[in-house]
């Protein structure tokens, strides 16, 4: 089977834990206004290849990624082509690489059987979800990625119920996502997870702006600016307000 | 020689000289972290602010503050000098006063005096007279032996940066000796050594007696030049202070003696941690006071100064040193040699702050201890100072007592040295194959008048064959030229302080290097994969290209170009391979153009990659910039591609990410919930 695979980076050193090898699948049906990488959006584009392909890249600077490093899927959306991903993550379970999906969860339907069987095919093979919740409020949700986040929820509860490792990843952009009040209700939701194992805030930058108009595509968040690194740990703080709170309700500890 | 009177664990060091086996039998590896490292003494800080004070005066000076232009700088030639006498507890610099530089005109007159009135000094007209009329100096010595083709080769720099005019340098002292065994016992084993070379005088038996006394002389100079700071060397040093400061002494008569390209340091600190031990366990010292000796000691090596022209400054990019010092590595037992005092030396980035020099190397080995490896990985960070090798791949070859002269050139200590060789500029060369021998900058025949290539579009057997015959033409000019350049530089300008503290009978390493690999693989692999078109001048000459399609380019772990690149690699070292080495040198080759790929850009016409005429070369074996767009592993798996077997004498890739890339900062990201919801 081919995958649609924009391209691929041998030294990832910010998509997951260690040094990874990092596959960017093509092909994303979200639309969030920040998205840095819009090249990926393209469902029908980017180049065939073979899983086989990539474990042999991998593999042959496999030293680089020891001690604690691995594969990482991202995109674009890997979800989107699940069968492949399944393929992929399968050989690469075989030759003992640690396996990490970057996703925003979009694609996952707990009211299709057929491809629930196949989330249910892959999780045993994903050592390390990274699920990227972009808004907890579903209508701001809607507004900045063009999507519902109902499914995407379900599926943070999804990987939960499976016992998959999960970072919560999630971008503050000024005006957008840092109301501490929707950020609060983030951690709150979260909190109720015993598989968390860390929490990734995101500061949004401009650099992506570039790339839109070298595609010729509108940029939604023109004149918006970069996020204060300084004020980051202060939403991060938030969301944490919301995990701790939701963790004593519940007797978590 | 004599038996020493120790309480260190005997073996065969104490009979003979081997400082390797004394190491190897006293040291204690340290798997701890650095929280045991003391800071800086008032009296370090008070000294440090003298020298960042001289150092603003320099710069200010235009950068010389003082140059010695009467005394011709020997071991002895100049008295004492201080930063401040009451407060250093490692004395000695060059010359009778910090930052004044000492005057070396062996290496050739006319450098030495270029060197004064390019920043405004003038050498006395004796001196200039008595080197110019009755004393010969290296320099003069390989003019009168080259032919026409090495000067014109010379002056078109398809071979460049020779050592010619300058100190050769690279060569590592075993100054460890000084300490170990004392000037006395030293003396001794060199007239041993001088009384057993053969009987039948010989050229080489000659050479090597004259070589010997040469040796003698500067160690008893050594022992002259250390009373007058009040120090004694005659005997072993007795505690870790007096071992830091004979270790130091053998190595201040180096660059008294030798504006070296390249005036490396060795491997010490696994070495003196062994007297550092012994007086923390009888309470000699506090780990304190061992600091503040080490401090001290890095200080007086960040203060190493020679006199240099700007162009010799542009050629190396900078006013260096290389005072390097090799950290850590693995012994052949399988115990790492990570001690205190490896720590202790790499704490001298944070007492004194970062600097280029010494130029501290880590010997890396997977099976380094991890806390060596995270403090290692910290002070990278931190300060950017760091030189990192292969320990792994080295210790193959060199054992667990070798040490890195200048960047990357790898010699066990005492026993190899090595005659710096420069380079070889590799993409001028396909040129010249393109164009039979002219010159495509200054049109001249400088290579032999080979075949050029007649048609429009360039055939890749027809350029890769033509480019081989080339290879053995700059082969042949370049080690011939060396062979002039080392025979003179030892008849003229000898390292007798150096040769003092190495074995009778060392290993020469021949070594020659490579410019321009990346500019060459790509070249090859776009007359390969894609339509490289020539354009010719009015006289027929080739000077550019039109390149059409795509094609693999090295940096990209893509064997198609990987594999050129690694297949030139090998027939260059191949025909060097075929030559008469002076002095039965083992020739090497290094793929290391640091900072020179500037100028060697500068003297190069456009290639068929797509470099235009005069545009930097990628540094050493890097891939061109730019062109490696499949990440950092990628580009670096393409460099490790390269045959270490015929690149032996080092290859170097320079690595630049900024920290964001290196991962995300500990404050905004823990990697670890329990850590957040615990703050």
């Amino acid at each position: 089977m081919l995958g649609r695979i924009h391209s691929l980076e041998s030294f990832g050193t910010v998509d997951g834990p260690g040094t990874r090898f990092v596959v960017f699948f093509q092909g994303c049906p979200m639309r969030c206004a920040y998205c840095h990488n819009p090249d990926t959006w393209e469902m029908n584009a980017g180049t065939p290849m073979e899983a086989s392909y990539i474990i042999e890249q991998y593999e042959r600077n496999a030293p680089f990624y020891q001690n604690g490093g691995g594969i990482t899927c991202t995109g674009g959306e890997p979800l989107m082509q699940i069968d492949f991903l399944i393929e992929l993550f399968t050989l690469a379970k075989e030759k003992g690489i640690h396996t990490c999906l970057d996703t925003s969860g979009i694609a996952f339907n707990p009211n299709n059987a057929p491809l629930m069987e196949k989330f249910d095919k892959l999780m045993p093979l994903t050592n390390l979800v990274m699920l990227d919740i972009k808004h907890i409020d579903p209508e701001k949700h809607k507004e900045l990625c063009l999507q519902p986040n109902e499914n995407i929820l379900k599926f943070a509860a999804y990987l939960d119920e499976k016992g998959v490792d999960v970072w919560i990843r999630h971008v503050v952009v000024p005006g957008l996502t840092d109301d501490d009040f929707y950020l609060e209700k983030l951690g709150y939701f979260i909190g109720q997870f015993r598989n968390l194992k860390a929490l990734d805030v995101l500061p949004y930058h401009t650099m992506g702006e570039t790339k839109y108009e070298k595609l010729g595509m509108e940029y939604r968040l023109k004149g918006v600016p970069a996020m204060d690194k300084d004020k980051l740990l202060d939403k991060k703080a938030a969301i944490i307000r919301g995990i701790k709170k939701r963790r004593e309700e519940l007797g978590i500890h | 020689m004599k038996p020493i009177e120790t309480d260190f664990v005997r073996g065969k060091w104490d009979k003979e000289v081997n400082v390797r086996d004394f190491i190897q039998r006293n040291y204690h590896p340290y798997d701890g972290d650095e929280s045991f490292l003391a800071g800086p003494t008032q009296n370090t800080k008070d000294l440090w602010a003298m020298v960042l004070d001289l150092q603003k005066k320099e710069r200010e000076a235009g950068g010389v503050l003082d140059m010695d232009t009467k005394v011709i700088s020997t071991i002895t030639s100049h008295g004492p000098g201080y930063l401040d006498k009451s407060k250093e507890t490692i004395v000695g610099f060059q010359t009778d006063k910090p930052f004044k530089r000492s005057l070396q005109p062996y290496g050739g007159i006319r450098m030495a005096e270029k060197a004064c009135s390019d920043n405004g000094y003038e050498v006395d007209p004796e001196i200039s007279e008595f080197f110019s009329v009755h004393r010969k100096t290296h320099n003069a010595g390989c003019f009168d032996a080259y032919n026409a083709e090495m000067r014109a080769c010379r002056s078109s720099h398809i071979i460049t940066g020779l050592p010619d005019a300058y100190g050769r340098g690279r060569i590592i002292g075993d100054y460890r000796r000084v300490a170990l065994y004392g000037i006395d016992r030293l003396i001794e084993d060199k007239q041993a050594q001088k009384d057993s070379t053969g009987r039948v005088m010989t050229d080489d038996v000659i050479r090597l007696r004259e070589e010997i006394s040469e040796q003698i002389v500067a160690l008893k100079m050594m022992k002259e030049m250390a009373a007058s700071y009040g120090c004694d060397i005659s005997n072993p040093a007795t505690n870790v202070q007096e071992a830091i400061q004979a270790t130091y002494f053998g190595y201040l008569c180096a660059v008294k003696e030798q504006n070296g390209a390249a005036m490396s340091l060795g491997r010490t600190s696994t070495f003196l941690d062994i007297y550092a031990e012994r007086d923390l366990a009888n309470g000699t010292f506090t780990e304190e006071q061992i600091q503040e000796f080490v401090d001290h000691f890095i200080m007086k090596l960040r203060c190493i100064k020679f006199a240099r022209t700007p162009e010799y400054n542009q050629i190396f990019a900078g006013d260096p040193v290389w005072v390097t010092e090799s950290l850590g590595g693995v012994g052949v037992d399988g115990r790492h040699m990570v001690t205190k005092m490896s720590f202790r030396y790499m704490n001298t980035l944070t007492n004194l702050g970062a600097s280029p020099e010494p130029n501290l190397t880590v010997l890396w080995s997977t099976r380094l201890p991890e806390a060596w490896k995270r403090y290692c990985a910290k002070m990278s960070i931190q300060t950017s100072s760091i030189q990192y090798e292969n320990d792994d791949l080295m210790r193959v070859t060199h054992g667990d007592d070798y040490g890195i002269a200048c960047c990357v050139s790898s010699m066990r200590i005492g026993k190899e040295m090595q005659f710096f060789g420069a380079r070889a500029n590799l993409a001028k060369c396909l040129l010249y194959a393109l164009n039979g021998g002219i010159d495509e900058v200054t049109k001249k025949q400088v290579g032999p008048k080979y075949r050029p290539v007649t048609g429009d579009v360039l055939e890749y057997q027809d350029v890769y064959d033509k480019f081989m015959d080339m290879i053995e033409w700059q082969a042949d000019v370049y080690v011939n030229t060396l062979n002039i350049i080392h025979y003179m530089h030892d008849k003229y300008c000898y390292e007798r302080a150096e040769m003092a503290l190495h074995d009778r009978d060392v290993r020469r390493y021949f070594a020659t290097g490579i410019a321009g690999l990346s500019i060459v693989a790509d070249s090859l692999s776009a007359i390969k994969y894609a339509k490289v078109e020539v354009i010719r001048d009015e006289d027929g000459i080739i000077v550019d290209f039109k390149t059409t399609g795509d094609f693999p380019k090295y940096g990209n772990d893509d064997d198609r170009v990987d594999e050129i690149a690694q297949d030139i690699v090998h027939k260059f070292m191949t025909a060097i391979r075929r030559h008469h080495t002076y002095r039965d040198g083992f020739p090497t080759t290094s793929i290391l153009t640091i900072t020179s790929n500037v100028t060697y850009g500068k003297a190069t016409g456009n290639t068929p990659d797509g470099r235009r005429k005069g545009q930097p070369f990628a540094p050493g074996a890097n891939p061109m910039h730019g062109r490696d767009s499949h990440g950092a592993v990628a580009s670096l798996s393409s460099v490790s591609k390269l045959p270490f077997n015929d690149a032996q004498d080092g290859i170097s890739n320079t690595f630049t990410i900024i920290p964001a890339a290196l991962g995300k900062e500990d404050k905004v990201f823990a990697g670890d919930i329990e850590l957040d919801l615990n703050k």
